[in-house]
């Protein structure tokens, strides 16, 4: 499952796969690759390994200062980052990107493509919101009860659309949280606000976590959320039931004969995904301060689908990074909407211009068209000819040969088998 | 009784919406395996260029509504030829990625409407003789009703004709059964899949147009929401049943009507329920093989 981009970060699982069966054409070739490469590199994929995870927490501690620097990107961000608009947009890029983490977890590791995972993201803010709007319990408390109501629904939803695979289930999973949206649209006394949404109430919140002038500490809190959700994914794809969730997406029937449950593991893949995302959710709400029906909207869905492709299927880095690149894109895209520039255009060019959703959408086409494995597919495609290159002019050896393109090889066989 | 007349006619008209989408769904499903989460923008596309016809011939009789009907299809079919022809053929077996195409360009499309004609619903006008109603049994049902209930039955009747009667009727009835075979046997069955994709879309289109005066207006939102209860008629009916859809459609339509007068409006809430018995007592839809 784990590569060398994977392992540049954090804690790595080491570097040979561990989905791929004999039965899967990928399999021997991607066998032998990793034969030929690990006795003479091991020693430099150890250091690289210990740069990579020096490069990590260079990078976390960066992103923990930022609130207290004054560093500007124009173009990306608004503002400087110690501003409070900047912290917003980072905080939703970070929310964002763990969202897509726990889209990659179903997908990406047990092959579940789902389309009602905003249910779940939905469940977490219109629970939280609902119970610290009419209930007078702090914070953690209410939480926790939100929490265990996602763990009941998500065994209840998940117990049921888990009776068929592939497609049917993605159309079950999207009825149902169909199901939640039009729920709290109709607005059952009041309780959801319906269209409006719900404002946060915040007599019971913790000072630090109120108000424009702490937006920092939402931001904290917001990072935090995303490591660890970095740290539970991995540690799941890394258990005995991601092994086996990723067996069941390469070959159920294989898992099934060998006396395994894949309906069990499947279940608990789906549960864990939903209680991530809901508390996600929940950190979401603060974030917003308001809950809006599109936080539990099927376009919800659809955009943690879109970043995790664009990201690349099977990576966890890229949903992190395809998180954060549809956030700071649709953010951008939206100020350019509006821009001057784009008004002046004539209608054929202005009227697509100014519709983030448009160019997000023809986009994705054309990466699911044309670059397979999405961006980290793409860019270890390219590392990798680099690197033949060098290794064909003598300069230069390689140890890794053939990682870019089992990337890509391997996502298309996720989404090959989840058909 | 004329309260359970009128919700039942309503049922009907509204199941004929669900079956123009979910007709030409599970066509493609059974013939490809290809989810289309762009089925609604052909709809919806379908609906806008009817309206378009109305706007710009300024005039509400029959002639009119029969046109928009017309380009409605036309437009709903061509959006739906070209998409099967730029977009789905490129990733031939490929489901999921070509599911993943769809739903980017049911993305980028509703923005394009949006920008075109605004998010706001624009409102509609029939021949006037939508607007009366029809005394059955003592129920007065409004006549456009029946306008989608004959519309819906005469694309049943046409399409069963036509896989039945025709050669590329027939291929597509095999395909759905083994595409395999029928591609063993010499026959390019990909002329089908953009058969099978031009005559859904066209349903749509049809069904676009026939949405558009059973709710009075048009929206980029309207394919959407059409969509998601033509899924669970697809799912319920069996997909890649033609008969199933019809039957799950007006079950599924007359069921939501009900509850929503007598169940203090859980019409959705109780078709989803629906579809969660489907599933757990019969996993392959009503009609649906048993494989």
């Amino acid at each position: 499952m784990t590569t060398d981009t994977d392992a540049a970060g954090t804690n790595s699982t080491g570097s040979t796969s561990t989905g791929s069966s004999p039965g899967n054409p990928a399999g021997p070739r991607r066998t032998a690759a990793a034969g030929r490469s690990t006795a003479p590199a091991r020693p430099r994929l150890t250091r690289r390994r210990i740069a990579g995870g020096a490069a990590g927490l260079a990078g976390l501690v960066l992103l923990v200062l930022l609130p207290l620097l004054n560093l500007s990107l124009p173009g990306v961000l608004p503002g400087p980052t110690y501003t409070p608009g900047s912290l917003q947009l980072l905080a939703m890029c970070m929310l964002m990107a763990a969202a897509a983490l726990t889209y990659h977890l179903l997908l990406g590791v047990a092959g579940l493509l789902s389309f009602g995972h905003a249910l779940y993201f939905g469940a977490g803010v219109y629970g939280l919101a609902i119970i610290l709007q009419n209930l007078d319990i702090p914070l953690l408390p209410a939480m926790g009860l939100t929490l265990l109501v996602v763990i009941v629904l998500a065994h209840v939803v998940g117990s049921i659309s888990l009776r068929v695979s592939g497609i049917p289930f993605a159309m079950v999973t999207l009825a149902f949280a169909q199901a939640g949206s039009v729920i709290v649209g109709r607005n059952p006394d009041g309780t959801t606000g319906g269209d409006e949404g719900l404002t946060l109430r915040t007599d019971n919140l913790p000072e630090f976590l109120v108000g424009v002038v702490n937006t920092r500490n939402l931001y904290w809190l917001a990072l935090a959320v995303l490591v660890a959700v970095f740290i539970v994914v991995t540690w799941v794809q890394s258990s005995r039931a991601g092994h086996v969730a990723a067996a069941v997406r390469e070959n159920e029937l294989r898992v099934r004969v060998l006396g395994l449950q894949p309906y069990l593991v499947k279940l608990l893949i789906f549960v864990v995904s939903a209680v991530l995302v809901s508390i996600i959710g929940m950190v979401f709400l603060l974030l917003q301060s308001g809950a809006v029906p599109r936080a539990i909207s099927a376009d919800l869905t659809i955009t943690l689908l879109v970043m995790v492709v664009l990201g690349g299927v099977g990576s966890r880095w890229g949903a992190v990074i395809g998180g954060v690149f549809y956030t700071i894109l649709d953010q951008r895209l939206t100020t350019l909407a509006n821009s001057d520039a784009i008004d002046a255009l004539p209608d054929i060019l202005r009227i697509p211009l100014s519709e983030p959703l448009f160019i997000l959408g023809t986009l994705f086409i054309l990466v699911v068209l044309f670059l397979p494995g999405g961006l980290t597919g793409t860019a270890q495609r390219l590392a990798q000819r680099r690197n033949r290159r060098v290794r064909d002019t003598g300069e230069g050896s390689t140890g890794h040969d053939g990682t870019g393109h089992d990337r890509t090889v391997m996502s298309r066989e996720i989404l090959e088998e989840s058909a | 009784m004329s309260t359970l007349v009128l919700l039942l006619f309503t049922g009907l008209g509204l199941g004929a919406l669900y079956f123009l989408v979910a007709a030409g769904l599970s066509l493609i499903y059974g013939l490809m395996g290809v989810l289309n989460f762009a089925h609604g923008a052909f709809l919806t596309l379908g609906a806008f260029a009817g309206w378009e016809i109305a706007r710009r011939t300024g005039s509400d009789d029959w002639g009119t509504f029969l046109l928009s009907l017309l380009v409605g299809a036309a437009a709903g079919a061509a959006f739906a030829a070209f998409t099967e022809f730029v977009l789905i053929r490129r990733l031939y077996q490929r489901h999921i990625e070509q599911l993943l195409i769809t739903v980017g360009l049911s993305l980028a499309a509703v923005a394009l409407f949006d920008g075109i004609w605004g998010t706001d619903p624009v409102f509609i006008q029939g021949p006037a003789w939508f607007k009366d109603t029809t005394e059955i049994l003592g129920a007065r049902v409004p006549n456009d009703r029946f306008v989608c209930i004959v519309a819906a039955v005469l694309v049943l009747l046409a399409m069963v004709f036509f896989l039945k009667n025709t050669r590329y009727g027939m291929i597509i009835r095999a395909g759905v059964e083994n595409r395999s075979m029928v591609t063993a046997l010499g026959i390019d069955v990909r002329k089908a899949f953009t058969l099978v994709f031009t005559i859904g879309g066209a349903a749509a289109g049809l069904g676009g147009v026939l949405a558009s005066h059973y709710f009075g207006y048009v929206s980029p939102m309207l394919g959407g929401s059409l969509l998601i209860f033509a899924f669970i008629v697809t799912v319920i009916g069996g997909l890649g049943s033609l008969t199933g859809a019809a039957i799950a459609a007006v079950a599924v339509a007359v069921l939501q009507q009900f509850a929503n007068f007598y169940l203090g409006g859980t019409g959705d809430f109780v078709v989803v329920l629906a579809l969660a018995l489907v599933l757990l007592f019969r996993p392959s839809g009503l009609l649906g093989r048993t494989s």
